[in-house]
């Protein structure tokens, strides 16, 4: 890199040449990220669940769920490139791996922290265990299943940059073939739109937990909104 | 209607929660269930819905075995108050209200029908309140919703566990006289636990008094209350002024006032002043201004004097007020006072000279009776000589 001098004009010019292939890039990453995230939320809030139905079995599943983010992401891809092999597989593995944790955890705290006394109205008044978590139970503990989904989608936009290196696409081989070749502009190339990604993936979460916690406590300006006519009565 | 036969409950632990309960619960009456906390109030209550299960015994709704019905159905056709926040707070007030119709589900122009009716039904406008929350209504109106849910579905038995006891007194009484009307109005078979003894006598057509566990005496209050069955029941029945043992030491003025002392602004006119002490029932009124503070008292015989005057106002005829105690006064102190000035009524008066409340002979008297049954005669007796 050393003597080379580029500025942002180089870096723009060289990114609206390659779009083509950056933006392939970027898809096949956000893909990753969404099969990893996706498969891991499908199986984290049922073993969520379990775990605030069950306090032994709890202390096992956060134990080694907390145990597999431990690992290192390098060494963690490169152990199941043993069992997967080179490829896409490897990676998304890797990502639900990883993304398990904080959507386990959240889960099972959010239904933890609900009131034990609308969980008692719910059976009160007929709801069977599928309805009382669907209706009463899921519900109020969304903000924190959210928030779990927001820390792994954050985490696994990072470690996703990785996955080149057990032949994973995404924008991690742009940033790869930049430090081969010794070109900061093909760095930064993939470097810059991974970070966005995760900026703006958590700030769209953030959001959407925000609205969603409005509606569950406070919401008079939901309910204003909704209904215009109902304000100026009281 | 319901009925309870030998139904005990033992705990893992070996406690006892309830040994031997035999009940009966009338079709269309209101019972009430009540006790110290720990006497198995809610327990036996929570058994008819099976949110508990007897360690042995049977309960039977209309003849058939609750054990033998589908937990879920069977909770679905008795309606269920609970404590203080029963309501979701996730959904509007109107999926709160129709949470039961929609689990037996009813086609949604039904729902929304009765929603409506079910809201008007406990003074609620519907437009107004349907797609609010519930952290957006006071706590006695989301007690009012908790009610109509229960209502929704038509259910024939309907279970109130301590439903008003979270609640300021105003609310208290205004919710215990909308349910007296529902009642009168519904004729449902209610089961309503409380540790408050005055919201059974207000309420109950059959009281159930309970105590670790056993069912100690049952009878229509009136019954109760003339026919303690022993020292216990007629302990729990003047336990109200009894809660705290100091208080029956040393009680103080403010433990002995009366309800709403009727109150006027100085601006009024005499007829004004007529009509409130015949709507009240009184014959004087206290003074007081717009911030509160005592200004003086106006007797009826005051205002007659000057009637003819039109153009008089109540401030114009008021008397200053010649005796007054503070707040925290202990009670001798304030009845020695009307002993011996001939007070029928006592105003007390803070430090900024806010009114804060009224004695009156007859609340003391009645404050007496409740703490000391035993005494009361020879101290009316003082009083009346005085009077």
């Amino acid at each position: 890199m050393g003597n080379y001098q580029w500025t942002i004009a180089d870096l723009l010019s060289y990114m609206g040449r390659n779009s083509d292939l950056l933006w392939e890039y970027f898809v096949t990453h956000v893909i990753m990220v969404l099969a990893g995230v996706g498969l891991a939320f499908v199986i984290g809030v049922p073993l969520g669940v379990l775990c605030s139905r069950n306090e032994k079995l709890a202390r096992s599943i956060l134990a080694v769920t907390s145990t597999l983010q431990v690992i290192p992401s390098l060494a963690l891809l490169v152990l199941l490139m043993l069992a997967f092999g080179l490829g896409t597989t490897t990676v998304v593995v890797g990502l639900l791996l990883y993304s398990l944790n904080p959507i386990v955890r959240n889960t099972y705290v959010g239904l933890k922290q609900v009131n034990p006394s609308y969980v008692e109205a719910g059976r009160g008044v007929g709801m069977s265990p599928m309805q009382l978590l669907f209706k009463v139970r899921f519900p109020l503990a969304l903000t924190y299943m959210l928030t779990g989904l927001r820390i792994a989608a954050v985490i696994a936009i990072g470690v996703a940059t990785i996955a080149p290196l057990v032949g994973g696409d995404g924008l991690g081989r742009e940033i790869y073939s930049g430090l081969n070749g010794q070109n900061p502009l093909r760095i930064y190339a993939g470097a810059i739109p991974a970070a966005l990604l995760a900026i703006v993936a958590d700030l769209v979460l953030g959001a959407l937990q925000r609205r969603l916690n409005l509606s569950e406590r406070k919401s008079s300006r939901n309910g204003s909104k909704k209904e215009p006519s109902a304000s100026p009565t009281v | 209607m319901i009925e309870f036969q030998h139904v005990k409950k033992v705990y893992d632990d070996g406690f006892q929660a309830l040994k031997e309960i035999n009940l009966e619960f009338k079709k269309g009456e209101l019972t009430v269930l009540i006790g110290p906390s720990g006497c198995g109030k809610s327990t036996t209550m929570k058994m008819i819905n099976r949110l508990m299960t007897p360690s042995s015994g049977k309960i039977l709704i209309n003849g058939k075995n609750v054990s033998e019905q589908n937990p879920v159905e069977l909770r679905r056709n008795i309606g269920y108050v609970i404590q203080n926040i029963g309501l979701f707070p996730h959904m509007t007030i109107g999926k709160n209200v129709a949470v039961v119709p929609h689990l037996k589900k009813w086609d949604k122009a039904a729902i929304d029908k009765r929603v409506d009716e079910l809201l008007r039904l406990v003074n609620l406008d519907p437009e107004v309140y349907r797609d609010r929350y519930p952290s957006e209504l006071s706590g006695g109106q989301q007690q009012r919703i908790g009610v109509a849910r229960a209502f929704a579905a038509d259910p024939d038995v309907i279970l109130m566990d301590e439903p008003f006891s979270a609640l300021d007194p105003i609310s208290r009484e205004q919710l215990q006289d909308e349910l007296i009307r529902l009642q009168e109005e519904l004729n449902k078979t209610i089961v309503f636990v409380t540790h408050d003894m005055d919201e059974a006598i207000k309420i109950a057509d059959t009281i159930v008094l309970m105590k670790d566990g056993e069912v100690i005496q049952t009878g229509s209050p009136e019954r109760i209350l003339r026919h303690p069955a022993n020292d216990f029941v007629r302990t729990f029945i003047g336990q109200k002024r009894m809660d705290s043992e100091t208080s029956i030491d040393i009680p103080i003025v403010d433990e002995v006032t009366v309800p709403n002392p009727v109150t006027i602004f100085p601006s009024r006119g005499l007829a004004e002043a007529i009509k409130m002490m015949e709507r009240r029932k009184v014959d004087s009124l206290f003074i007081v201004d717009r911030q509160h503070k005592l200004q003086g008292i106006v007797s009826i015989y005051n205002v007659l004097d000057q009637y003819g005057e039109e153009n008089k106002t109540v401030k114009d005829v008021m008397k200053p007020i010649g005796y007054l105690v503070r707040p925290g006064t202990p009670l001798p102190d304030a009845v020695k006072m009307m002993s011996e000035h001939r007070l029928t009524n006592l105003a007390i008066v803070d430090d900024t000279g806010k009114f804060v409340g009224l004695i009156t002979r007859g609340s003391v008297v009645k404050h007496l009776s409740e703490v000391y049954p035993s005494i009361v005669d020879s101290l009316a007796n003082t009083f009346g000589e005085e009077a």
